[in-house]
């Protein structure tokens, strides 16, 4: 962790490289937040801003479910907190990158934080890395393909429909799944993700509609994994 | 209140809590030593973040859709390549739903 962070250009097309297929990958699950912004009224360009600057789709559609008119300000920013709640826990990991950056970039780096690029960042850490090109090279395209998709999705709001099991829209859980291999380090991940699996269904039912799932449930298993460790040593 | 205004201001109070959810984590331990058990335990967050967002989304879909997981996973573990293993998971799916329609 000691080796000093840098940006290099290819670091940043190498992160552009690996961003392409996640773009497609995600571009159905954009397409959705558009069709849905614009069934609740939006204007387009209150999708845009929306998509540009919450740039969080889950949250988005939560938010959106319990639309008003007026707009619920109180409950949005709620749902937003509630379901974007586990970005907090995603900032300290990449800390080594992070700090190694002048402050302006690094909240506007902070900004664009989402699963996919941190899970790339993360697995790229642990093997060494520490060209932040990668990072911007990753984020950059994933947000552009965000506009794009959302944008899309708001345009074509009254002439598509397409049925919302099509098979399409299981590419953004795909990309989820796809992310989550490499992340796999051994044996000792076995009874820490099984726990962390197995609280996050238990508060899926309990707390619908939140990311508290995702937060008890990874913390759980972050904590059955340093307990184990902690054995292993004594 | 006005309806555009009340609607932007939804969205900026929004894109303000989800910037505080990105940027806090971060803040908040660059001001903390954390322990070796909490950095220990960190170490295994990246893990457990995703298979708790993985799995629940996977049990209240519907069942066709762990075959496609099947497909990413071993096309992921096999190539390492993130574009072909969505396309798999995607792809697995078609033919799942078109050898349902079939039989």
């Amino acid at each position: 962790m000691q080796v000093p962070v840098i940006f290099t250009q290819a670091g940043f097309w190498r992160g552009v490289k690996r961003a392409l297929p996640l773009v497609g990958g995600l571009s159905p699950f954009g397409f959705v937040v558009g069709l849905i912004t614009q069934h609740h009224g939006l204007s387009l360009a209150q999708c845009m801003a929306m998509n540009a600057f919450v740039y969080a789709g889950a949250s988005e559609l939560v938010a959106l479910a319990n639309w008003t008119h007026p707009a619920p300000i109180l409950a949005a920013a709620f749902a937003a907190l509630v379901v974007n709640l586990r970005f907090a826990l995603m900032g300290p990991v990449l800390a080594p990158w992070f700090a190694g950056i002048k402050p302006l970039p690094r909240y506007a780096s902070l900004a664009m934080l989402v699963d996919h690029s941190w899970a790339i960042s993360v697995t790229d850490m642990r093997n060494g890395g520490h060209d932040f090109g990668l990072y911007v090279g990753i984020s950059v395209p994933l947000w552009l393909g965000w506009m794009a998709a959302t944008t899309a999705g708001f345009l074509s709001a009254n002439t598509l429909n397409l049925p919302p099991n099509h098979p399409l829209f299981f590419g953004a859980l795909s990309a989820f799944v796809a992310l989550l291999v490499p992340l796999w380090r051994g044996k000792s991940d076995i009874l820490p993700w099984l726990v962390a699996a197995g609280v996050a269904v238990f508060m899926a039912h309990a707390v619908p509609h939140t990311s508290w799932y995702i937060v008890s449930g990874a913390i759980s298993g972050c904590i059955t994994g340093a307990l184990l460790e902690t054995k292993r040593h004594e | 209140m006005n309806n555009t205004l009340s609607v932007y201001l939804a969205i900026a109070a929004m894109a303000l809590v989800t910037f505080a959810c990105r940027s806090g984590g971060y803040l908040l331990f660059s001001r903390i030593t954390p322990s070796p058990w909490l950095r220990r335990a960190l170490a295994y967050l990246p893990g457990c973040i995703f298979i708790a967002y993985v799995v629940p989304a996977l049990m209240s879909g519907p069942p066709q859709n762990w075959g496609g997981a099947a497909a990413t996973m071993a096309t992921m573990a096999l190539s390492r390549n993130v574009g072909l293993s969505i396309a798999a998971g995607v792809i697995a799916l078609f033919v799942i739903d078109g050898a349902a329609g079939f039989f």
